[in-house]
C-alpha cells in the first residue's frame, strides 16, 4: 500500500520521459474534469475528496486497487517523483501532494474559502498542516507497525502529537475558529485510524485530548467528511491484515 | 523600497541555509528587520516560547506575532509585501511552485545529508545515489534563469541549499554530486543564483560553512571508530 507515508518510490522505474506532466506548458483548461487518483483507506486522498465536496465540485475517483506492483500507468505518468496517491487530474494536469492539492483546490475555486482571510492566520494554518503532514501519519504508523517496548514508546510519542494539537485546537470550534476549513480537512482524515491506534497502542484519544475528541464527533457530522472517510472499523482490519502481510504478527 | 507594515525581527543563526532562504527573501523584497544571533546549544527563552512545538531558528516575529517553517514564512512574506512576487499568480504554477519547494526540503536536502555525514560508507553511497536522482528531476525542471522565470521565485530561495551549502559540503567531505557534465543546467543557476547582487550579500562566509563542515564530517568518522 502506498499512500504518501508509506514507501519510497519503486526505484528504476523513473518515467523521466513524463515528467513534464509537471510542467506548466498545458494550455489554460476550459470546461471542468476532475478526477482523484484515490486509495480508500488513505487520509491523504480523503483530505483531497472532502476539499472537493466542501466546495461542490464533481469528480471521478479512480481507486488504485494495486499500490504494491500494479500501479495504473495512469498514475505512474502523472506522479512520476512520488508515485503515490493522492493524485488530483484537474482537466489533465496533474498535482501531487495533498496538502498542496487542497491550497490548489481553495484557489482554483475561490468561493466558500477554505483559509483564512487575514494572511497571519492563514500562515498559521499553513503552520499546522506542515505539523500535521510531518507527525501524525508516521506517529501512528509507529505505532501499528512495531511490537512491545517499541510500540509502548511508539504510542506515547502518539499522545504528545495529539496534546499539540489539543493545544492548537483550544476552545475553538474548529482549528480555523467558528468555520470548518483548511486545518480541519488536513487533520480529520487520520481520525478514520485512530481506532486502530487505540486498539494497538491500548490507549484511548478521548482521555489524552478531549477537546480533539469532540472535535472530531463534530466534524463526522459533516456532509462532506462522513461521505469520505471511511468506516474506522475497516480501516483496524486493513492495518491487522497489513501486519499479518509484513510478518509483524 | 518595501512598505512598513510593523517590526520585524529575525531569531536565527548565521550558517543556516534555513534562516539565510527567510533573510534573501526580507532582503529581495527590501523589508527592514532586526537580525536576532542564537546560540543554539543554548536556545533564548524568547525563541522557545516563540516556538515551542518545533524549537528552531528560523523564527519571524512580525509585530509580536511568531512565525516558524522557512517555507510557511517565506509565502507569508509574499503575502504581506506584493513587490518582486516569489509565487506565481495562476493557481496550477503556483501549486507546483509549493510542489517543487518541498521537494527540496524532502527528497534533496535528507539524502545529500545521508551521502555526507553518515559513518557507513554503504549508506553514503546510497545517499549519493538517492542525491543524484533527485538532483535530475530538478535538472529537468528548470526552463528559465531561475526556476521563478526571469526573476527569483520561492522555489530558487528554497534550492540555496543546493547552489550554495551542497558544494561547501562537497568540498569538507571529498563528494561529487553537483557536477557540470551530470547538471549543466543546475550548475549554471547555482553560479547565476550564488551570484545575484542580493543573495550574494546574504550568504555566510564559504569557508567557514567548510570549516564547520569538515568537523561535523570529523566527528561522525571518529564516534564510528
Amino acid at each position: 500500500m502506498l499512500t504518501e507515508c508509506f514507501l519510497s518510490p519503486i526505484k528504476g522505474t523513473v518515467f523521466l520521459q513524463n515528467w513534464f506532466c509537471f510542467s506548466s506548458e498545458f494550455s489554460i483548461p476550459s470546461g471542468d474534469k476532475v478526477e482523484v487518483l484515490d486509495f480508500w483507506a488513505s487520509p491523504f486522498c480523503a483530505r483531497v475528496k472532502i476539499a472537493l465536496e466542501e466546495k461542490g465540485v464533481k469528480h471521478v475517483d479512480r481507486e488504485e486497487h494495486d499500490l504494491f506492483g500494479g500501479k495504473s500507468e495512469l498514475l505512474l505518468k502523472s506522479n512520476p517523483i512520488h508515485q503515490k496517491v493522492p493524485v488530483l487530474l484537474h482537466n489533465d494536469r496533474p498535482l501531487a501532494e495533498s496538502a498542496i492539492i487542497v491550497s490548489y483546490i481553495d484557489e482554483a475555486w475561490p468561493s466558500n474559502p477554505l483559509l483564512p482571510a487575514i494572511v497571519y492566520d492563514r500562515a498559521q494554518a499553513r503552520f499546522w498542516a506542515d505539523y500535521i503532514d510531518k507527525k501524525v501519519f508516521e506517529a501512528g504508523r509507529n505505532i501499528w507497525a512495531s511490537n512491545g517496548e517499541e510500540r509502548e514508546v511508539a504510542t506515547r510519542d502518539f499522545i504528545e502529537v495529539l496534546k499539540h494539537l489539543e493545544e492548537a485546537l483550544g476552545d475553538k470550534d474548529y482549528f480555523g475558529g467558528d468555520a470548518f476549513g483548511y486545518v480541519d480537512i488536513i487533520a480529520i482524515p487520520h481520525s478514520a485510524w485512530f481506532l486502530a491506534y487505540e486498539k494497538l497502542g491500548a490507549f484511548k484519544v478521548e482521555d489524552h485530548a478531549p477537546k480533539i475528541s469532540a472535535w472530531i464527533k463534530k466534524c463526522l457530522q459533516r456532509e462532506s467528511v462522513a461521505k469520505v472517510l471511511p468506516d474506522p472499523e475497516k480501516v483496524y482490519q486493513f492495518v491487522l491484515y497489513f501486519r499479518k502481510m509484513s510478518g509483524l504478527d | 523600497m518595501a512598505k512598513d507594515y510593523g517590526e520585524v525581527k529575525l531569531f536565527g543563526v548565521v550558517g543556516s541555509p534555513f534562516v539565510r532562504r527567510v533573510q534573501i527573501a526580507l532582503e529581495l523584497k527590501g523589508v527592514k528587520y532586526t537580525f536576532i544571533e542564537e546560540d543554539l546549544k543554548n536556545k533564548s527563552d524568547l525563541l522557545l516560547k516563540y516556538n515551542p512545538i518545533h524549537k528552531k531558528v528560523p523564527v519571524l516575529v512580525h509585530n509580536g506575532k511568531p512565525l516558524a517553517e522557512s517555507l510557511v514564512i517565506i509565502e507569508y512574506i509574499d503575502e504581506i509585501w506584493r513587490n518582486h512576487p516569489f509565487l506565481p499568480q495562476e493557481p496550477y504554477d503556483r501549486a507546483l511552485a509549493r510542489f517543487w519547494s518541498k521537494f527540496i526540503d524532502e527528497k534533496c536536502l535528507p539524502p545529500i545529508s545521508k551521502a555526507s555525514f553518515t559513518a557507513c560508507k554503504e549508506e553514503r553511497d546510497k545517499g549519493t545515489e538517492e542525491s543524484l536522482e533527485a538532483l535530475e528531476f530538478l535538472e529537468n525542471e528548470l526552463k528559465h534563469k531561475f526556476f521563478g522565470g526571469e526573476t527569483i521565485g520561492i522555489v530558487d530561495i528554497a534550492a540555496g541549499f543546493i547552489a550554495f551549502w551542497l558544494p561547501a559540503i562537497e568540498e569538507a567531505v571529498g563528494l561529487k554530486i553537483l557536477t557540470h557534465e551530470k547538471f549543466p543546467k543546475l550548475s549554471k543557476w547555482s553560479e547565476e543564483y550564488t551570484n545575484h547582487v542580493v543573495v550574494k550579500e546574504n550568504l555566510p562566509q564559504r569557508d567557514k560553512v567548510v570549516g564547520f563542515f569538515k568537523a561535523r564530517y570529523a566527528s561522525i568518522i571518529n564516534a564510528s571508530k
